[in-house]
């Protein structure tokens, strides 16, 4: 991994690299404030994200993913580990990293009383841009993310979901090979979002990596390449959204119960063989099993025996949330 | 140059911002002119122990004082500016990008600077109806002088800003520095007022010399020795927290 040896390999191509992100133990933990004692944010993040794909960070909140994100975007240096970013060495040369990525934070950063025009204008020239061209790019962006109705008002006056997409044209003012965002659809209406993700796909389709954190995981079932889920500064699992949810087990099967049949119904399917697992779910309990069709029939008359009908059955794929739940035992709200 | 390129680049984006709320101008330019109107009236029997006889000779002695509190404060006060900054994430996008951080704060410090400046020029020019005299030369030097001040203190209030854990402690930390410095600096009484104790804490102060740098330029004594002691401590400690505080721009985010 990107140690110091393998760096000079990396270096001169690293836009032909099918790994655009290598991360290696990154870790970080911050003082608590009490005793000298330290919390550990990230305790140790392994990543490998491909060149042109859009990466999904998952994880319930507090989980280390805005932590890393905000490390692999050189804001805050990681107290071990190593990465590479677009060939650059995170560690030994940040400045490198910097030229090579855009990053978007949660919050965005605009200022009120400028356009979106200024800003892009303004971003364009912090990264050395000359002005003449900054001004060019800058009318470009504007055109691409569909920014031109409103490009000068000032940034006070749009919409949130007009806000995030003058961010995310901020973030790609001087074509980075990976983008950074940090929970681009947070507090939007669903509209805005399908808006901001149709910009994600579309830099995609440019060429573009992007790296998104969300937590929420039907978003990133529906529009990541990849994933990996984070739980306590670790990296849980990481694959393709359907790989994951093949991986726990075939299918859920809902069963809704009247209340204070749930305990009656786990004691008597507990110890079925074709059972992996079983979880108390809303109005019932959830049971995650190979074959669902298959095992429907068995399932009903095991409870029969017992005496218990359930009100209704259902059989779902499972979610994310469902690779959630297997690998850390809790579901995400409840984290 | 791509530091001073990038500090030209913050400093004009400051100049808009400020440009777009007027009301600060307002304020900044009413204040000062305030305090020279209907404070310094009551001057000349308060400095008549220090050989002031005239309007124009308690002038020279309250003006330099009054520019050196407007630079001082107004510096100190000027990191609130940036705890809004940080709070819209403005700057942490700029972090993100390549931007030499020392010029993230000299663009802001010598957009503060100017401003300042621009206020001190009014003032002067406010009191020469009431008898202020100051050769060209020594005005120049005191200006100087007054934009270190400002620079330094801008500095001190960003690395303040940037070092504080939550913006709810800037304002006391701010306020405990800033009056000490000033009562201690003699800035609008001299301390030539007060007892001699009271002149030995002072003399600890450096902006103790800077004022008193400013009262011998503004008395036609630019070759006095108060003067060069002035500028060499503010210049000194002006690159002391220009340094320290873009450290804390590159190293600290909140």
């Amino acid at each position: 991994m990107p140690g110091a040896g393998r760096r000079g390999a990396h270096a001169p191509t690293p836009a032909r690299e099918f790994w655009l992100i290598e991360t290696k133990g990154l870790r970080k933990s911050y003082p608590s404030g009490k005793h000298g004692r330290t919390v550990d944010a990230v305790r140790g993040i392994d990543l490998d994200v491909r060149a042109g794909e859009i990466f999904g960070f998952l994880g319930p909140n507090g989980a280390g993913k805005t932590t890393t994100l905000r490390m692999l975007a050189t804001l805050i240096r990681p107290d071990g580990g190593a990465a590479l970013i677009a060939g650059a060495d995170l560690l030994a040369d940040p400045a490198e990293v910097r030229r090579r990525i855009g990053y978007v934070a949660q919050g965005g950063g605009t200022a009120d009383a400028v356009s979106g025009r200024e800003e892009l204008v303004m971003q364009a020239r912090m990264y050395g841009i000359r002005k003449a061209d900054a001004l060019r790019q800058a009318e470009d962006a504007l055109k691409a993310f569909d920014l031109t109705e409103f490009a000068d008002r000032h940034c006070s006056t749009y919409s949130g979901g007009q806000r995030r997409r003058v961010d995310i044209a901020l973030g790609v003012i001087h074509s980075p090979k990976v983008l950074f965002l940090d929970e681009p659809t947070v507090g939007l209406d669903p509209a805005s979002r399908g808006q901001v993700w149709a910009e994600i796909q579309r830099l995609r389709t440019e060429g573009m990596t992007v790296v998104v954190t969300t937590h929420y995981l039907d978003e990133a079932d529906a529009l990541c390449d990849r994933v990996a889920i984070v739980d306590h500064g670790r990296v849980v699992v990481e694959g393709t959204p359907e790989a994951l949810k093949r991986e726990i087990s075939g299918d859920v099967v809902l069963l809704g119960l009247a209340a204070g049949e749930a305990g009656p119904a786990a004691d008597a399917l507990r110890g079925q063989p074709y059972l992996h697992r079983l979880e108390p779910g809303e109005d019932g309990l959830r049971l995650y099993l190979d074959d669902g069709a298959a095992a429907i029939p068995q399932l009903l008359s095991v409870l029969n025996a017992a005496g218990i009908v359930p009100g209704t059955v259902q059989l779902q794929r499972p979610s994310l949330d469902d690779v959630f739940l297997a690998r850390t035992g809790r579901s995400i709200e409840q984290s | 140059m791509k530091l001073a390129r990038d500090t030209w680049l913050v400093f004009q984006r400051q100049v808009l911002l400020m440009w777009r709320t007027p009301i600060w101008i307002v304020v900044g330019i009413t204040q000062p002119v305030f305090y020279l109107l209907l404070f310094a009236p009551l001057l000349k029997k308060v400095l008549a122990p220090m050989g002031a006889t005239s309007y124009a000779e308690a002038y020279q002695i309250y003006v330099p004082g009054l520019l050196a509190v407007l630079c001082i404060f107004g510096g100190l006060y000027t990191g609130f500016s940036l705890l809004g900054e940080l709070k819209a994430g403005i700057i942490e996008r700029s972090r993100v990008t390549p931007v030499s951080r020392l010029a993230l704060l000299l663009g802001r410090a010598l957009r503060e600077m100017v401003g300042l400046l621009v206020q001190a020029v009014i003032i002067t020019l406010c009191a020469l109806p009431f008898g202020l005299r100051v050769d060209p030369g020594s005005l120049l030097l005191a200006y100087v002088l007054l934009g270190l001040l400002a620079l330094m203190t801008s500095a001190l209030s960003y690395g303040i800003a940037l070092a504080l854990p939550n913006d709810a402690a800037m304002s006391p930390v701010v306020n405990t520095v800033a009056q000490p410095i000033g009562l201690l600096s003699g800035v609008l009484l001299p301390l030539a007022l007060a007892p001699a104790w009271l002149q030995r804490v002072a003399e600890w102060n450096p902006f103790y010399w800077a004022v008193e740098g400013m009262r011998a330029l503004f008395s036609g004594h630019p070759g006095d020795s108060v003067v060069w002691q002035g500028l060499l401590i503010v210049a000194v400690l002006t690159a002391v927290a220009v340094s320290a505080s873009a450290r804390l721009f590159s190293a600290r985010i909140r």
